[in-house]
């Protein structure tokens, strides 16, 4: 039988707000542990809280990037639960009247464009942070656990996919392109490695062409894009063995082990999902006006959607389209400048997406530091345009560039990457090659026309590279034919 | 309308650990509550808007701004065990 996959994401924006959801404790990474912490963010008797402006315009334009509709009134619910990091036993968070619902993300993987819809993004508050100790850390044989409730209330967005989504890798693409979204805004530090933005998984397998849906297992735990592509991978065939061996799959939750490359079932201790939401009596519901909602949007940047769909109307390939358009910020401003100044778009990318781009990587410099501006990179189309350089000699007037050296054509004429276009010059070097090679020559004259290139070879080292290619495949063939 | 509650597991959620005599002096209790909360629900209008909050309050937010958090020392003074800064709880986890 051939199983069709059936997958669901959610994700988890934790957002850069000065501030705590409810509480005006600092929502900072890496801080000692319990020095973020107050009445309210410990769940101490008798405080009350208070909600961040902020947080509902970031989860409000969260919403408006993905598509989605902005209820005009929302409330908070308490889902009531017990775990050691949830100190109040219930967290303060979203039913049934979430900020913002129905909406979509268009995914392509292999060149094939899918929409996959989003039911919700609700705002609620993250928990305390556990660590485990005993045993390196395991999970299932610690000791004791470690808490610390800094994090506790910062606020979190969860966005929950429809399941729309039927493979491992377009579910990694859909996390991926929702960061995207996220970090454009700047609702987020969207950092996978310090959890910042967190993905679960819900997996199920049905037979190809079925409309139900067979159960349905939440996939934890994967801290990169390869991970969780490797974990819904590994959990789809997991789920086709147990039934192809006519087992009977088990509606859980499993923890996806990196090192091991497989998913654990994990059992809560007397766990329930029976979480008894019921509106949160100390908050106060939302009433998102329309004039509020188009204050947020009007605030929205240009969404990597919408910039590789411009890239695209301005000419540059889809890969290209799509490279640039997920280049740092500071790249693409290079990219709008050059353009404007009447550069060719398509080799203004080409340099910012090739060169400038493995510049970056290899001298490890933060784009935010990119010693480039849009007019040096035209002038550097230009003066390739003009024959005042070869393209190859450009490589090394960029580097120049980069290094500080000045503007192209002062690094150019520093670097003596000038281009010979004289030709009496060039002449004068063809002629010294054909009489240094009598054996191409003659080859030549016996019909031989690939030792050409080898001439042209010896002309352009003769000339340290500088001699214009063009002319000097000109005056060889003259010189040779007549 | 009577709704027959299951109890133990009400209770279990609350990590009550009850005899059953209090079990069925708690679910008789509990009847009159429900019975009581299946009238309101019968009332007419949208309940979630109604009961959301009291005072027709809405909006009611603050600015992001930060003050100032509780000195750790007092944070952790109350717990039964910390070690290094952190509060120390016996594991919760379990996986086969
Ligand atoms: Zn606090």
């Amino acid at each position: 039988m051939t199983w069709e996959s059936v997958i669901g994401i959610e994700v988890h924006v934790e957002l850069s707000t000065r501030s705590k959801m409810f509480c005006g404790c600092a929502v900072e990474f890496g801080a000692e542990p319990n020095t973020n912490t107050c009445p309210v963010c410990l769940g101490l008797p008798g405080a009350l809280p208070v909600p961040n402006r902020k947080a509902i315009e970031w989860i409000m334009a969260i919403g408006l990037a993905l598509n989605c509709e902005v209820s005009e009134r929302s409330v908070f619910h308490r889902k009531n639960y017990f775990y050691a990091d949830l100190p109040k036993g219930y967290q303060i968070s979203q039913f049934d009247i979430p900020v913002c619902h129905d909406g979509y993300l268009d995914v392509t993987v292999d060149g094939e464009t899918r929409r996959i819809g989003i039911e919700r993004a609700h705002m609620e508050e993250d928990t305390g942070k556990s660590t485990h100790i005993g045993d390196g850390g395991r999970i299932h044989a610690a000791e004791s656990t470690l808490l610390d409730f800094n994090r506790s209330g910062v606020p979190l967005v969860e966005v929950v996919s429809r399941p729309d989504i039927r493979s491992a890798a377009e579910a990694r693409a859909y996390a991926q392109d929702l960061r995207a979204v996220v970090a454009e805004l700047g609702a987020s530090d969207a950092r996978l490695e310090e959890g910042s933005i967190r993905f679960d998984a819900n997996v199920s397998i049905r037979p190809e062409g079925a409309e139900g849906l067979g159960t349905k297992v939440e996939v934890k735990n994967m801290n990169s894009f390869r991970s969780l592509e490797k974990a819904v991978d590994y959990e789809i065939e997991r789920q086709i063995t147990v039934v192809e061996a006519g087992g009977e799959l088990t509606q859980e939750t499993r923890h996806w082990d990196e090192e091991a490359g497989v998913t654990h079932s994990m059992r809560v201790k007397e766990g329930s999902s029976d979480y008894r939401y019921f509106t949160e009596p100390d908050l106060a519901p939302m009433v998102m006006s329309a004039s509020w909602v188009d204050e947020v949007r009007v605030g929205l940047p240009e969404l990597p959607a919408e910039r590789k769909a411009r890239y695209s109307d301005e000419g540059l390939e889809s890969d290209l389209a799509g490279v640039l358009s997920a280049s740092p910020v500071e790249v693409r401003d290079i990219f709008d400048v050059a353009v404007a100044e009447g550069a060719d778009h398509r080799r203004v990318a080409n340099w910012l997406v090739g060169d400038v781009t493995a510049w970056l990587r290899r001298t490890e410099t933060d784009p935010t530091k990119l010693p480039l501006g849009g007019k040096q990179l035209a002038e550097l189309v230009e003066i390739v345009d003009e024959g005042v350089v070869s393209s190859s000699a450009a490589k090394m007037v960029l580097e120049g560039v980069l290094q500080g050296e000045g503007s192209p054509r002062e690094v150019a004429k520093a670097r003596d990457l000038v281009q010979i276009s004289d030709v009496s010059a060039i002449e004068e070097i063809v002629a010294g090659v054909l009489a240094d090679n009598p054996e191409a020559v003659k080859s030549y004259a016996a019909g031989e026309q690939k030792v050409v290139g080898f001439l042209v070879g010896q002309v352009m080292r003769a000339s340290q590279g500088k001699a214009d290619p063009k002319l000097v495949n000109e005056l060889l063939r003259q010189k040779l034919s007549s | 309308m009577p709704i027959d509650i299951d109890i133990a597991h009400v209770a279990r959620l609350a990590r009550l650990d009850l005899t059953a005599e209090e079990l069925e002096s708690y679910k008789t209790q509990l009847d009159v509550i429900l019975d009581h909360a299946t009238q309101v629900q019968s009332l007419e209008g949208d309940p979630r808007e109604e009961s959301a909050h009291p005072l027709g309050l809405v909006n009611a937010f603050r600015q992001d701004e930060r003050r100032p958090s509780l000195d750790r020392d007092e944070v952790l003074s109350q717990a039964p065990e910390t070690k290094d800064g952190y509060f120390v709880v016996p594991p919760a986890m379990e996986t086969q």
